[in-house]
């Protein structure tokens, strides 16, 4: 083990194997590599859909055209919908995060499969280029909306054909990093390191793997069989060869609504892992928020209906959905309660990322609250396909997972670069893209409800001044993220050198420097108490040295190799 | 809960490596589905197997009527689980991947329930 | 919880291996199990979706479909049953002629395996040409003239026959780059996780085609 030695002294952005440099990267099957390589592809393509998405906004400044043509339009809310969901909502905290501090968490050297997890990280970049190189061949850039429900998928004369193809690489990634934690949470959490010892965010990832391997399959097949009725004409979906587009719809929210919860699983999994840390207080109700998690994963799967309640169901199915879809209220509310619980008594720390969690729960209660009246079969007929729709789930989408994955950058960039941030800037930033937030998208809630549809380039002059409203709001939301990155940027290249735990977080990753060594421990550890214990050692970082107190037979093989 | 998860896996590894004997293998455990089976086992298994296709055959023959499908999938459904149970080792399994394939069937089931929820009332 | 308990609780069979620095490749057979199985799900799943298709049309057009399945030549479709149970008979001997140490027999197993697969697939060809032949096929002049009962069988019988082809495909190539490892002794009487798996998908497809049979052979 004579690079043992080597790897144990320097960290993993220094250590230098048998390939240096780029190649040192791309062919590196060290998690903290992939997920950094992760974290550079999201960022870029966060960057191109939030450009589309100002776009959009400047588009819907005036009634009219404004800067683009209806067929433009068509295609820029597709992809930024197709860039946004496959290629940032989704992989973001799971492909970024859940590499870089799920095998830490548990006391891991790595993943369990290392070279699955970069083959993952190639189909990603491949899916990603798909997805780019679809916007300037073929007929043009898809105009059907991410959902791209047939017949019009069939029939449009766009490169629909495509992006398809590109979100079904990037399902089959996500599918490969999904197994891939499974069996890492199953196999290799470290000696003590039993399921209800385990971080909360490990708890989020758990249930996002279950639901990444168990529906998104359903959208694989059901995108190729788009791809085929495309090229070679065999009869599924299209009516006019006796298809019924509806089970389209069926198919394919059975796998994006538990996407839905893919995307927010992991976020709810990070508020669980700074709230304790800042409240210097153990969580409230660790258990029940574990097992909410997996349960809003299973009921995820019982719900897809809501999203066709005008396409034309049966009444039966219709109120069948709405009863489910109010059950998930459930298990949110306990996470929502548990948390507001776990800052009560608690020794508050203000710092940058407890104001994004702040903002975050403050501003996915909204959109939750406002999912009721989407849920609910009379209020959702009067509300859908209107902008009331875009609100709820940027609030929950954007404003839950969005603002969480802030959060997560801020609480974990010092172990992740080992440098500091400058915290004045950040909480400012912070304060600047929750205002802008909300300027943006609250109009859309009234626009909404007085009828302004989605989807459209052109609208009444009624609804002018609410438009104006939120393209400035959306200039507010960008010049925060800029400065926010900016920030981070800075801190990056100039900032002081942080240390092993800089927030006080008790999970195993601070118990290890910053950044972490190559191999993560030089031995793994031992565990011997929960995660977020603030006034006792809850793990023996040396079993070797320290020797654990447990009789007879401690030493498992797992030690034994690491020695 | 938690105790329940964990010694759940852990009674079936350790029924496991009781099993498995120190004399079966050099390094007993290293290998956790070493289960010897017997050749005439399969061999029944096979039999079972293609007597069921016969079966089967043979009742598509005869008129039913709505019935025709539940006995073909009813013996379908019979043939997996005789490969499953055997072929494929779920038998020797942990207790674990039974966990795993029962949660993968009942999703898939619920898919079955809650589409047909739409379309049986039409 | 006390705490004993907790540590002994750990996998006892983790044999690890530090083949080079970066990768931390160790073995472990459970977890490559568990893997194969999570896998196995998502193919399932993938043709899951099918399955409902083919459910929801069968049951919006029973008549179409009872006219269609009518057409299709069920012997064909039995020869190939049969085919396909041996071979998943053979994988299943050659795993246990491998754990006996008896490398010969379980390659043997093996080659038969691949000529029952490449038989199932040249069956399938000739079953296919037929059809093609006779003008069935998506756009065909045949077909143009079908109820879209039968228009929406025949595009579900092309697209999940030839889905399950192409997994037959597959499990033929994953199945001889097990035999190249056993030939080599990288696997051997304790080390079979990999054929373990091979056989694994190999049963899954069979699995697949036990369904597909009745469905589109037998039920009209």
């Amino acid at each position: 083990m004579a690079n043992g030695t080597l790897a144990k002294d320097v960290s993993y952005l220094e250590y230098e194997g048998k390939h240096k440099g780029l190649a040192g990267w791309l062919l590196s099957v060290d998690h903290k590599r992939i997920g950094l390589m992760y974290l550079m592809g999201i960022m870029i393509f966060f960057f191109v859909a939030m450009t589309l998405g100002v776009l959009m906004r400047l588009e819907m400044l005036s009634p009219g055209e404004t800067i683009m043509k209806p067929a433009t339009y068509n295609s820029v809310f597709t992809l930024h919908g197709v860039i946004m969901v496959f290629l940032f909502i989704i992989p973001a905290i799971p492909a970024v995060f859940g590499n870089f501090m799920l095998p830490i968490q548990i006391g891991a050297k790595d993943v369990a499969f290392p070279r699955l997890n970069l083959f993952s990280w190639y189909l990603y970049m491949i899916g990603a280029i798909l997805a780019i190189v679809s916007l300037f061949t073929g007929g043009g850039a898809a105009d059907t909306g991410w959902t791209f429900y047939v017949p019009y998928s069939i029939r449009s004369a766009q490169n629909v054909s495509m992006t398809t193809l590109a979100a079904f690489v990037l399902g089959f990634s996500s599918i490969v990093t999904g197994l891939n934690f499974v069996v890492t949470i199953h196999r290799l959490r470290a000696p003590g390191m039993t399921w209800f010892r385990m971080p909360l965010f490990v708890w989020g990832l758990y249930a996002t793997s279950w639901i990444q391997v168990l529906a998104t399959p359903v959208i694989g097949i059901t995108l190729a069989l788009i791809m085929l009725e495309r090229f070679m004409g065999i009869g599924v979906f299209d009516p006019a060869l006796g298809g019924d587009p509806i089970l389209y719809q069926h198919l394919f929210w059975i796998y994006s609504h538990p996407a839905v919860y893919i995307m927010i699983l992991p976020a709810m999994g990070v508020v669980s892992e700074i709230l304790p840390t800042f409240a210097r207080k153990d969580i409230f109700g660790y258990k029940q928020i574990a097992i909410s998690s997996l349960g809003i994963a299973l009921i995820g799967y019982l719900v897809w209906g809501h999203h066709m309640f005008v396409s034309g169901m049966s009444d039966t199915s219709r109120i069948v959905f709405s009863l489910l879809t109010f059950l998930v209220a459930i298990p949110t509310g306990v996470k929502i309660f548990n948390w507001v619980a776990t800052l009560y008594k608690g020794s508050i720390k203000f710092s940058a990322p407890l104001y994004y969690v702040l903002g975050f729960i403050f501003i996915f209660s909204i959109g939750g609250l406002t999912g009721l009246v989407l849920g609910a079969l009379a209020t959702d007929i009067h509300v859908t396909d209107t902008y009331f729709v875009v609100a709820h789930f940027h609030y929950v989408m954007f404003g839950g997972m969005g603002i969480m994955f802030f959060a997560t950058m801020h609480y974990w960039f010092p172990k992740l670069f080992g440098k500091m941030y400058n915290e004045k800037i950040a909480i400012i930033a912070c304060t600047v893209i929750i205002v802008g937030f909300n300027v943006l998208y609250f109009p859309f809630f009234i626009m909404g409800y007085m009828g302004m549809p989605r989807r459209y380039y052109d609208y009444l002059p009624q609804f002018q001044g609410w438009h104006i409203l939120s393209t400035i709001g959306s200039w507010i939301l960008v010049s925060g993220i800029v400065f926010m990155f900016g920030n981070l940027l800075y801190a990056l290249l100039k900032g002081p050198k942080a240390p092993m735990n800089p927030w006080g977080g008790t999970t195993l990753e601070w118990k290890v420097p910053s950044p972490p060594p190559l191999e993560n421990f030089d031995e793994i550890p031992v565990v011997t108490g929960g995660p977020y214990v603030h006034d006792k050692q809850t793990y023996i970082m040396h079993p070797g040295k320290e020797g654990i107190k447990a009789n007879g037979g401690t030493k498992t093989v797992n030690q034994e190799a690491a020695l | 809960m938690s105790e329940q998860i964990h010694t759940g896996e852990m009674t079936a590894g350790q029924a496991h490596a009781a099993a498995h004997g120190e004399a079966e293998h050099s390094h007993a455990g290293a290998h956790a589905g070493g289960h010897m089976v017997g050749y005439g086992t399969y061999f029944m298994v096979w039999l079972g197997l293609v007597a069921l296709t016969a079966v089967t055959v043979t009742i598509a023959g005869i008129q039913l009527g709505s019935l025709t499908l539940l006995t073909a999938m009813l013996i379908a459904s019979v043939k997996t689980a005789l490969v499953g149970y055997h072929f494929m080792h779920i038998k020797y399994d942990n207790k674990i991947i039974k966990v795993f394939i029962l949660v993968c069937l009942v999703i898939f089931l619920t898919f079955w329930i809650l589409t047909f929820s739409d379309l049986s009332f039409r | 919880m006390t705490e004993h308990s907790e540590v002994l609780n750990q996998p006892e069979a983790e044999v690890q291996e530090h083949t080079h620095a970066e990768g931390h490749v160790h073995r472990d057979d459970e977890g490559s199990k568990m893997a194969m199985w999570l896998f196995l799900f998502t193919e399932l799943l993938l043709f899951g979706g099918l399955f409902l298709l083919y459910g929801a049309y069968r049951f919006e057009y029973a008549d179409g479909f009872k006219v269609a399945a009518a057409e299709m030549n069920s012997f064909i479709g039995a020869v190939n049953t049969i085919i396909l149970l041996t071979s998943s008979l053979s994988v299943a001997l050659s795993i246990a002629a491998m754990q006996r140490s008896h490398k010969k027999l379980a390659l043997g197993m093996l080659w038969f395996t691949i000529l029952c697969g490449i038989a199932f697939l040249i069956n399938k060809y000739f079953e296919w040409s037929h059809e093609i032949h006779n003008g069935v096929y998506p756009g065909g002049p045949a077909l143009e003239n079908m109820s879209n009962g039968e228009i929406l069988y025949f595009g579900l019988y092309y697209v999940m026959t030839g889905l399950h082809g192409l997994h037959v495909i597959i499990g033929l190539i994953f199945i001889g780059f097990i035999m190249v490892f056993i030939a080599r002794d990288k696997i051997t009487s304790t080390n079979f996780q990999k054929l373990e798996n091979a056989g694994l998908y190999w049963h899954l497809v069979d699995v697949i085609w036990i369904f597909l049979f009745p469905l589109f052979y037998l039920l009209h």
